[in-house]
């Protein structure tokens, strides 16, 4: 069968420097002009196009991207990633109405509360393995959601309404139908998202992450400190969801509970999937079309989610891999983990 | 509020363990699929809620009753809520089936990795709940009633409510069942061989496909069944019923220590009185966040489950 991810992988193995800066500025291009894109076949037929493209495709390519250093990258199953995304949401809504602090000096702390949150999940819970921390980690997503519906000091059913937008920067204006400024702007962080990961990925964590996901006790037997690693993908994941949130709230500017259940969690987990554990790439394509899918089949008004369960199920089927799967040196050795 | 609590504890025990007896016929459901393929199926909680509007059809349509009929007595009574019973079962035992052929069995017989199973489950799992949301147009769907809800005696203060009594008991017949099912046939047996070492079992001519549409059946068999008996305690029910009562019980499922049929049964009934008594002390509203955090710190003492086998070594 043909393997775009291979194909896609030679050329690039193939290019000299210069070329592969040119195919990544190219790249970068092409998902800056999106936009501009609007009145194609590209529009949506009920939501603005340009609105869909920062939310949900931006937000969820933002998120998916964080949630693969968990699943893809070291093999922890985590069902309860939108805990982190309601934690810097409402770090953002709270501190924004509350405080006079801008979007841009809140998205540290979100991004910083995200990570203490996973740090004191991850702790109990990472001692335990597979369907146990699933659970667990949906338990917590559950507890989050469900303390920010009673907590009546945190908004309550009524959620946080009026954050602030961030303010403006070099004389652009973050106005609330700005979409194309909002997209540039999450395409900034996308790209140092995945600028980071690429980053961790080929050093001493990058392996060690490659170790447990394969095999963890025979990582634990050759000295990689199992636990210690298993923290810190966790950890650096909720990084990236916690700075979801902040970047959410500030485009949505209303915030509540509802935004955050169960079921954003599990969308998230099938964009990654769907996409190609493991491999940035994928995991991006599938969060673009899992996030902007929805939208574009809204024609088929009532019968919208049935048919996409049924894409989930064909394409699963087809490709359990993901459309563009993690490469084939990386999936050389038999994997235990996965072929159970 | 403690006085309070001594008075209305029997009763909210009896209440509990009625919730429990649902948990534990769903949790079943999770964890014999659970025991064959280590895999958590998702979509069981969408096969519990087409049971209970199994019971809602035979009900309504089978047996003609309206919203003003005179609720039925005696023998007949008897007669209708065994039909519904079978109605659930079969509803669901065959949806489950059918969930197997179309999300797990190409995905298994290829060995794909272990979450595209997953995915697809959940894939399965929206469209069942869609399909059913627009076929009832998003509204509850109330059930007649078909028998009033009298109070038989009392226990040690506790008011014995017949749909209480009738759901402790026939949910005590079937767990009993079952584990009569899974001990002594020969399908239980093959069951039991499966999910201890899947290899051997094959080596030993067992029909893998055979006992995993098996194994669906039967979990779906009894998920339906706890469709079944909410349906005769709260009287309605929704497309979106599935998701909090699939969650609960899989976290029953898991506190007792998934894979293991004993395990979903003191895991469903903890779970049911637990969650009956932090109603009544916090209020309905953080009920779930009291089950949660139990299950954490059970789960940090006894990382397997309370009656677990070694499962730490089994990996997502």
């Amino acid at each position: 069968m043909f393997n775009l991810r291979d194909w896609g992988a030679d050329i690039w193995e193939r290019s000299s420097r210069p070329i592969r800066v040119l195919i990544a500025l190219g790249a970068i291009a092409v998902a800056a002009s999106l936009p501009l894109l609007g009145g194609t076949f590209l529009n949506t037929p009920v939501a603005d196009y340009g609105s869909v493209l920062v939310f949900p495709v931006a937000i969820f390519v933002i998120m998916a991207l964080g949630l693969n250093i968990v699943i893809g990258k070291s093999g922890l199953l985590d069902l309860g990633y939108v805990a982190f995304f309601a934690i810097g949401a409402y770090t953002m809504g709270l501190l924004g109405t509350k405080t006079s602090l801008n979007s841009w000096e809140i998205l540290p702390i979100g991004i910083a509360m995200a990570m203490f949150a996973g740090l004191i999940l991850g702790v109990p819970a990472l001692r335990l393995r597979g369907d146990y921390l699933a659970i667990i980690t949906l338990g917590f997503g559950e507890i989050v959601r469900i303390t920010a519906l009673n907590l009546n000091s945190i908004g309550g059913t009524n959620g946080i309404v009026g954050i602030p937008t961030p303010p403006t920067i070099f004389g652009l204006e973050y106005t609330f139908d700005n979409h194309r400024l909002y997209f540039w702007t999450f395409l900034i962080i996308i790209l140092l998202t995945i600028w980071m990961i690429r980053r961790l990925s080929i050093r001493r964590s990058g392996r060690a992450w490659e170790s447990i996901r394969q095999d963890e006790d025979a990582a634990e037997l050759m000295g990689v400190p199992t636990f210690r690693y298993k923290i810190w993908a966790f950890v650096l994941g909720a990084s990236v969801g916690g700075a979801a949130g902040v970047l959410y709230a500030s485009k949505t500017l209303f915030i509540s509970p509802d935004n955050f259940t169960l079921q954003v969690s599990i969308l998230i987990l099938a964009c990654v999937v769907f996409g190609g554990m493991g491999n940035i790439w994928g995991v991006i394509l599938g969060a673009i079309i899992l996030g902007y899918l929805p939208d574009r089949i809204r024609f088929l008004s009532d019968a919208r989610l049935l048919v996409f369960g049924a894409v989930l199920v064909i394409m699963m089927n087809l490709r359990p891999d993901g459309i563009l799967p993690r490469k084939k040196r990386e999936k050389a050795l038999p994997d235990k983990s996965q072929h159970e | 509020m403690l006085a309070n609590f001594q008075n209305q504890f029997a009763s909210l025990t009896v209440g509990g363990l009625s919730l429990g007896f649902i948990y534990v016929l769903i949790a079943l459901g999770y964890t014999m699929v659970y025991g064959v393929l280590r895999m958590i199926n998702f979509a069981n909680s969408e096969v519990f809620m087409y049971g209970t509007f199994a019971s809602i059809i035979v009900i309504r349509d089978v047996f003609n009753f309206t919203q003003q009929s005179e609720p039925a007595t005696g023998f007949r009574l008897a007669y209708i809520l065994f039909f519904c019973l079978i109605g659930s079962m079969l509803m669901s035992g065959l949806l489950s089936v059918f969930l197997e052929l179309v999300a797990y069995r190409r995905l298994r017989n290829k060995g794909s990795n272990k979450l595209a199973p997953l995915i697809s489950a959940i894939g399965m799992s929206i469209v069942l709940a869609e399909f059913m949301r627009i076929l009832t147009d998003s509204r509850y769907v109330g059930s007649p009633r078909v028998m009033e809800k009298k109070v038989l005696g009392s226990f040690f203060g506790a008011e014995l409510r017949i749909d209480n009594v009738i759901i402790v008991v026939s949910g005590l017949i079937l767990f009993v069942g079952l584990s009569q099912f899974v001990d002594k046939t020969r399908l239980g047996k093959a069951i039991r061989a499966v999910s201890m070492n899947e290899d051997a079992a094959k080596l030993m001519g067992v029909n893998l496909n055979f006992v995993v549409s098996g194994t669906f059946l039967v979990g779906g068999l009894m998920t339906g069944a706890a469709g079944f008996f909410y349906i005769l305690k709260y009287e309605n029910t929704s497309f979106n019923i599935g998701f909090e009562l699939g969650i609960a019980a899989f976290t029953a499922a898991i506190l007792g220590g998934i894979g293991n049929i004993k395990g979903a049964f003191y895991g469903g009934l903890a779970l049911g009185l637990l969650e009956t008594y932090a109603s009544f002390f916090l209020g309905t509203q953080w009920k779930a966040v009291t089950v949660f955090l139990v299950l954490v710190v059970v789960l940090y003492f006894r990382p397997n489950g309370v009656f677990g086998e070694a499962i730490t070594q089994t990996r997502a």
